[in-house]
């Protein structure tokens, strides 16, 4: 990798790291979304939801896979996508807070998934306009499908905000508990900042605009009130992309990885 | 729909890669149009196997009654003389 001034070791760490946070959302709410499978408010909508689900995971392995080839550039060894998913550590995990926030109603699960569509596609374009082809061809590929997901969770804001008085209140109340967690899709820390100069990353502050924009549109069209900026968590450098977690992620990855780490070699 | 906490049932229609026509695949729920196209997106292609959906209330199918099978289709199978298959064909003619 080139251009970000440092030694080419310290620069492919970088980028690792990079990828991981790009991969870790990804699994994380993919594992979310796992958790209704067979429980979903009606058979179409279960199925729905595990394809946004299995869309993310596949995502997610494509960055993983590259991490682990960028990992073997400077490392020892570089670890495949299944070390690197199923034996690294909350604290070794990127993922932005948003993604880890439990389930909650199907409300909570709806409002979490458009408020993050809505960045990814966003952060995805970008992304297919990064110097480095292979982030590029990724972005590319992984923003048809994200393409969707927007218009679905889209959708189900307008209609159940804008639906009885118990769904529009249900929506309303997820929406003002999740917002504090939408400050960190648009921090950049020292990292960012040295691989956006580079050409590699995506520049989330200038997602920001463009992000509020759009989904105040969806938010006015389902007669939801867009919250104002309180106290937003991870922002200062110490959020879930520096791989300071909320309780909840424990949980989960302990459910995600009980089986590979109890049985290492398990195949399918 | 039960009290309005039911959403209506659809039928949906897929014209597959190489197909012409829309063929009936089956039905499912939805609340409205927009999300019954969505719904069927993701029950009825998710193996690639349509271009196009078409979806209509089941409410608003009409179809033959099973009673009226007999009048309705027995006349028509002693008129052979309506294939048709007593022309002969030039060869330069395709898709026929």
């Amino acid at each position: 990798m080139t251009g970000t001034g440092l030694p080419p070791a310290s620069a492919d760490a970088l980028l690792f790291d990079y990828l991981l946070r790009l991969a870790d959302s990804d699994i994380v709410l993919a594992q979310r979304l796992g958790e209704w499978v067979g429980k979903g408010p009606v058979l179409e909508e279960d199925i729905a939801q595990t394809n946004v689900g299995l869309d993310l995971l596949g995502q997610g392995r494509l960055w993983l896979a590259y991490a682990g080839e960028v990992e073997a550039r400077y490392a020892t060894r570089g670890r495949d996508e299944n070390e690197l998913a199923y034996f690294r550590d909350g604290s070794e995990y990127r993922n932005l807070l948003l993604v880890e926030q439990p389930n909650g109603s199907y409300a909570d699960t709806l409002v979490r998934q458009f408020l993050y569509d809505a960045w990814h596609l966003r952060m995805l374009d970008a992304l297919a306009r990064s110097r480095d082809e292979r982030i590029a061809a990724i972005a590319a590929k992984a923003s048809k499908e994200v393409r969707y997901h927007v218009e679905r969770s889209s959708g189900w804001v307008v209609r159940l905000g804008d639906g009885t008085d118990e769904s529009h209140v249900r929506m309303q109340r997820a929406l003002d508990a999740l917002w504090m967690y939408t400050g960190e899709l648009f921090a950049a820390d020292a990292s960012d900042d040295a691989l956006v100069a580079a050409g590699i990353a995506a520049d989330v502050t200038a997602l920001r605009e463009p992000w509020r924009q759009a989904v105040g549109d969806v938010l006015a069209e389902a007669t939801l009130a867009m919250p104002s900026d309180g106290w937003m968590q991870g922002v200062h450098g110490r959020g879930g992309r520096q791989g300071v977690h909320s309780e909840h992620l424990g949980q989960l990855l302990a459910v995600m990885q009980s089986l590979p780490r109890a049985m290492p070699d398990a195949r399918w | 729909m039960s009290a309005g906490t039911e959403w209506p049932l659809w039928e949906v229609f897929i014209r597959s890669q190489h197909g012409l026509a829309h063929r009936h695949v089956g039905s499912l729920h939805a609340p409205d149009a927009a999300m019954a196209i969505r719904n069927a997106r993701d029950v009825y292609t998710r193996r690639n196997e349509g271009v196009s959906i078409w979806v209509a209330r089941s409410a608003d199918l009409h179809a033959s009654s099973p009673d009226e099978r007999d009048a309705l289709f027995d006349p028509a199978q002693d008129k052979v003389y309506r294939h048709p298959t007593f022309f002969p064909m030039p060869d330069e003619v395709k898709h026929l």
